[in-house]
Order: structure tokens, then C-alpha cells, then sequence
């Protein structure tokens, strides 16, 4: 059954870093952990592996309760940030290790070794040593050598962290392939890149100052996330401070805007979650005049800072063949339907499921 | 290089010169004349000669250097098995168990070796351990010196050893044996090289603790080398300490070749 966090809670002396932690990871699931610096990611992970013990709760793995066992019987990959590959074995020993340190036999290790140098596409650097390799091949045997002893459930620890964006985007989509290849591992996937999770999980749990935020997949977070948190971590956000009005509409300074208020009681402070993309620029539906304060050129788009009753607004416009000067007056819209309306007071202080 | 300038460099070197020739160099060299000196009255040996040498390298001087080798050897050996093995435990403890390691350890180098042999003969004087009269007391004696050096450059290692190496060995399903022997010890084989070594020429070149313990036939080569001395023949000295030095320094280098070999990586 995947990996399943019960109430787990981990502390360092005084200090908790994994708060009543409950998440179930399905077989087969590409889960992605994220969360800023310090959140407490990593020690999630390390509590499914065994390198910490939890203070309370319980960690499962494929319906067996493993919190009492060592890290040696849990039947885990892992992938950590710095590889960790033996510095002195080579490419072939470092993945066939965990083969050998659980007594399969010589030729059989060869084989999936083969294998699993096959899937990553490291064939050819068998018989280097870890340090002849570049960052990024020396990830896909960390890579293989987790995957080589069939885990059922794999953990990654910002694996793609110390490439640059070109190779990250590549080993992104040779991720995603090897989850196709391989449909019943679950995957465990932590990192602090948006990016990264939108493209390769099947679901996302936020996770803020030891606690979890918010689970959901990517579309359902993005579209419509529950909290400020995570609708300014997972992909950004204007959040705008409204008050909802009697007739299904919200007032956010002086203009009446349209947005869908779903059954929250008129007069309630709320904040409205525009995404900068589905602002555009001109007149439309729900005008707003502001003033530019500046301008991004981006490539295939520009970004626009538009200050509108006080208040900062980023639209992400296609590319501008006249892009407005800093200080020129500007419109600026969105569709009602682009608008998700938040309880207030759910940024990253208190507790909001 | 640190020193980037020409000039800078020779400064560098001047200094060093300065400081090893007459620090390390000239004494070794004094010691080289004599070993092939006939007599030495005036400012400079004379009478060159190889006698000395002939009488080194047979009969009681031969039978005292195998007697060195293998008492270093074996010394250094278990040292290097019991410095690790403390080590390794301690680690796995803590800190605190790690401080009262060391402090174990060092207790036998902090007193006079003199008074650790004489220590060692009285604790083992009398039934159920008899060792005294035995070579095994003097391998045991030289033990007991040199762990606390061995056992101080494993727990350095084991400090910077990356803990992330065994927790990677752990959860590709390795048990804790598998680990120390796959992955543990050959990461540490660079430093268990360097203590081997210290000890090895610690060992060689012990001679006070000795002294109180060594029984007739296993005498290590600094006794005779004292007893040459003292006995008023201080050119057959010369030449059984040049043979000592000459003879550690060969199994120095090996071991450094072969810990340049393990050093990768
Ligand atoms: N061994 C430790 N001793 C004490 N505190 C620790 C230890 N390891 C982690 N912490 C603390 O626990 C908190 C969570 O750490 P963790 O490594 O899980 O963060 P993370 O979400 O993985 O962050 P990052 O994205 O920077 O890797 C941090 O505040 C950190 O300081
Ligand atoms: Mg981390």
C-alpha cells in the first residue's frame, strides 16, 4: 500500500521538525514533498527510511508497520541530495551492492545490474569510478543503484538539485519515463522546486514549518489551492484583500469585482487568488487602472507589475510588441472564472487544512 | 601551492632548510659518518671502514632486527585492530564515551614508558597470565604504547567520514557487519594506512619500556643499539641505528604506497 505517515512526529531536543504528520502515499504514486527551506521534508523522508525515530506515530510501508525496524530491513531505495555513490567502488559495485549485501547470488546481480544501468542509460560508464563522472551521470547511478534492488517504494531527496535547468528539465522527463517503466513503485519526492512537482507528481503535499499543509493534485492545487500558502508556494499568486459582497461578487478597494464566493457569508474578509498568467491587459471583465511600476522581459512573455489601489499586481502578458514605460496608466482584467476566493488569514501562521 | 610568487617560494624553502637541516638532517648525517668510521678524534671521522656494517647485519644484530620487525608488526597490528575497534565503538556511543576513550588510551603515553613496563612486568609476573620472560610481554608493552595513537587517527577519520555513505549502504538493505566491511573500513583504508604506519615506527624505535621487559632471546634492535653505546662502541651503534632507520623507513614507504593506492578516489 504504498507509504503511509500516521501521526508522525519527529523532534530534535526541544525543537519539533515534523509536526502530527498524516499522508498516504498510493502504490505506484509519484507523491512530491514540497515546502520552503527548513520544513521539515528531508526528515520526512529519513523517517521512512529509519535514519530517525519518530518521538510518535508511525510509519507504514506496503501494509507493514516498519517504525520499530532498521533501516536495512525496510526494502527502500533512496536517492539522496549528495549521491553518496562509494567513492570507491565503481559504477557496476556501486549498483550492484544492495544485490550483494542481501546474498543474491554473482550472475543474477550482473544481470539486473545490466538492467538497471540499461534503464538509466548508463550502459557504458560501468567500469568508471564515481568521480569520473559528471553530476548528472553520477544521479542516474544513484538512481540505478536504488532501483536495482526492486524497491517498492522509492525516496528522493531534491535529487535534481545540483544540475543546471537544461539537464534538470532532461533527467525531469527521464523520470517521468521510468515511472511509466516501472508502474508500481511508489515514489517519494521531495524538493522546494515548483517545477519539479508540477511536472512529475501525481500529487503534491505542501508541507510549512513541520506540518502539512495541503495535499492535492497538481491541477487541484494550482487551480484551485485552499490556502494563501499554497497558493503563493505552488505557482504564484496575486493575493488580493477582499470583502465579500451580498450579490456574488467580492469588493477589493474601491471596485466591485466578480469572482465565484461559493458559500462564504457576505461581509466576511477573504482574499482573492488571481494567478499572474490569467491577468491580461487592456479593458475586459473586471477592470482594474493602475499604474506600471515595472516590466520584465521574460522571452515568450512579459511580466508587468501593475500597482492598483495600493496594491501590487503581477500579470504575465505574451510578449509585448509596445511594452508600457514604468509610470504610464494602465487596465488590467481577469475573468471571474480565473479567481479563486480564500478564507483569510491562511498564509503560513496558523493551521488550515 | 599557497605561495604564488617566485620569490616568495625561495623564502619558503630558505625557511625550511633552515629548520630541518640542523633540526633533523645533521644529526641523522652525524650518525651516518660514524657508522662508517674507524675513529673519530678531530673535526671529521676517519679511517673509513665497513665493519661496522658486517657486524650489523649478522649473527645477534640480524636475529635483534627480526626481533624489532616482527614485534613492530605485531604490535601494530592488534594497536591498529583494538585503536579501530575502540573507535568504531565509541562512535557508535557518542561523544562523551568518545572522550573517556581517549582519555584511556592516552593514560600509558602520558606516564614514562619506564614506569608502563614496569607496570606491565608486576601485572604480569605471576599466574594466571604469565608473560613475563616471553617475547609476548614485550609485543604486549609496545601494544599498549602506541594504541592510543592509532586509536586517535581512526576517530579523527571516522569524524569526517560522511555519514551519508553508510545511511545510502543501509537503505539499499546492507546489515550493519556488511557495511562496516564494504563501505566503512575501506573509505577509512587512507587513515588506517597513516596509523599503521605511526605506529610501526613507533614501535621500532621503543626502547625504554623495553628495557624493563625484554626477555634473553628477544632482544629488539634499539636495546643493542643502547648497549652498544653504553659498552664504549658507539660506530657498531651508529651503524645498528642506521640499519634500524633505514629498515623502518623501507616499510614506511611501502605503506604509503599502498595508501596512495587506496587513496582515490
Ligand atoms: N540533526 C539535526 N539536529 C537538529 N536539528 C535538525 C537536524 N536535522 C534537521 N534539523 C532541523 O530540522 C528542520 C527541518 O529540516 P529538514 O532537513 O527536514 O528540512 P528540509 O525541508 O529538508 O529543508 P531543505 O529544503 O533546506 O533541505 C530544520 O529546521 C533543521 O534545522
Ligand atoms: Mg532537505
Amino acid at each position: 500500500m504504498g507509504i503511509r505517515f500516521e501521526d508522525v512526529t519527529v523532534a530534535y531536543g526541544r525543537t519539533t521538525v515534523l509536526d502530527s504528520f498524516d499522508l498516504t502515499v498510493e502504490p505506484g504514486e509519484v507523491m512530491a514533498l514540497l515546502g520552503p527551506s527548513g520544513s521539515g521534508k528531508t526528515t520526512a523522508l529519513r523517517a521512512v527510511a529509519g535514519f530517525v525515530t519518530p518521538a510518535r506515530g508511525r510509519v507504514w510501508i506496503d501494509g507493514r508497520d516498519v517504525t520499530k525496524l532498521p533501516p536495512y530491513q525496510r526494502g527502500i531505495g533512496m536517492v539522496v541530495q549528495s549521491y553518496a555513490l562509494f567513492p570507491h567502488m565503481r559504477v557496476d559495485k556501486n549498483v550492484g551492492f544492495g544485490l550483494r549485501a542481501q546474498g543474491v547470488p554473482r550472475a543474477e546481480t550482473a544481470e539486473r545490474v545490466e538492467q538497471a544501468l540499461a534503464l538509466t542509460g548508463m550502459g557504458e560508464f560501468a567500469r568508471r569510478y564515481p568521480r569520473e563522472l559528471s553530476g548528472g551521470q553520477q544521479q542516474r547511478v544513484a538512481i540505478a543503484r536504488a532501483l536495482a534492488v526492486r524497491p517498492q517504494v522509492l525516496l528522493l531527496d531534491e535529487p535534481l538539485s545540483a544540475l543546471d535547468a537544461r539537464l534538470r528539465s532532461g533527467m525531469l522527463a527521464e523520470l517521468a519515463r521510468l515511472h511509466r517503466e516501472l508502474p508500481d513503485v511508489s515514489m517519494l519526492y521531495v524538493t522546494h522546486d515548483q517545477i519539479e512537482a508540477l511536472t512529475l507528481a501525481d500529487r503534491i503535499a505542501v508541507m510549512d514549518r513541520a506540518r502539512l499543509r495541503d495535499v492535492g493534485t497538481p491541477q487541484e492545487l494550482y487551480r484551485r489551492p485552499r490556502t494563501e500558502f499554497t497558493a503563493s508556494f505552488v505557482g504564484n499568486a496575486n493575493l488580493l484583500p477582499v470583502t465579500v459582497g451580498r450579490d456574488g461578487g467580492v469588493r477589493f478597494a474601491e471596485h466591485d469585482l466578480q469572482a465565484p464566493t461559493g458559500d462564504a457569508a457576505p461581509g466576511a474578509e477573504a482574499t482573492l487568488c488571481v494567478r499572474p498568467h490569467a491577468v491580461g491587459l487592456g479593458d475586459g471583465p473586471n477592470p482594474l487602472p493602475g499604474t506600471v511600476t515595472g516590466i520584465q522581459w521574460r522571452g515568450a512573455t512579459h511580466r508587468l507589475l501593475v500597482e492598483t489601489a495600493g496594491h501590487r499586481l503581477m500579470a504575465d502578458v505574451g510578449e509585448l510588441r509596445d511594452p508600457p514605460a514604468p509610470g504610464d496608466t494602465v487596465t488590467v482584467h481577469f475573468a471571474p472564472d480565473d479567481a479563486v476566493l480564500l478564507p483569510a488569514g491562511t498564509g503560513g501562521d496558523d493551521r488550515d487544512g | 601551492m599557497l605561495v604564488h610568487s617566485r620569490g616568495g617560494r625561495r623564502a619558503v624553502w630558505a625557511l625550511f632548510a633552515l629548520l630541518f637541516l640542523p633540526l633533523f638532517a645533521l644529526p641523522l648525517l652525524v650518525l651516518v659518518a660514524a657508522s662508517f668510521a674507524g675513529h673519530w678524534s678531530g673535526a671529521l671521522p676517519s679511517g673509513p671502514t665497513l665493519d661496522h656494517y658486517d657486524a650489523a647485519v649478522r649473527g645477534e644484530s640480524l636475529r635483534a632486527l627480526t626481533a624489532s620487525l616482527a614485534t613492530a608488526a605485531a604490535a601494530s597490528a592488534l594497536a591498529l585492530t583494538a585503536g579501530t575497534w575502540a573507535a568504531l565503538s565509541a562512535h557508535a556511543l557518542g561523544r562523551r564515551a568518545r572522550r573517556v576513550m581517549d582519555l584511556l588510551f592516552m593514560l600509558p603515553v602520558a606516564v614514562p614508558s619506564v614506569v608502563a613496563g614496569l607496570a606491565l612486568l608486576v601485572a604480569f609476573s605471576k599466574p594466571p597470565v604469565l608473560l613475563n620472560g616471553t617475547r609476548w610481554i614485550v609485543i604486549l608493552a609496545h601494544t599498549v604504547l602506541v594504541t592510543a595513537f592509532a586509536h586517535q587517527s581512526v576517530t579523527a577519520a571516522l569524524g569526517r567520514l560522511d555519514p551519508a555513505y553508510e545511511q545510502a549502504a543501509a537503505s539499499l538493505g546492507a546489515r550493519p557487519w556488511y557495511v562496516l566491511w564494504r563501505v566503512r573500513l575501506p573509505l577509512l583504508l587512507p587513515s588506517l594506512g597513516a596509523a599503521a604506519g605511526l605506529c610501526f615506527a613507533l614501535s621500532m624505535g621503543e626502547l625504554s619500556a623495553t628495557m624493563m621487559l625484554y626477555p634473553p632471546d628477544w632482544l629488539p634492535l634499539p636495546v643493542l643499539v643502547f648497549g652498544a653505546t653504553d659498552r664504549g662502541s658507539p660506530f657498531t651503534g651508529s651503524a645498528l641505528a642506521v640499519v634500524l632507520m633505514g629498515t623502518t623507513l623501507l616499510v614506511l614507504l611501502a605503506l604509503s604506497r599502498i595508501r596512495t593506492k587506496a587513496s582515490y578516489r
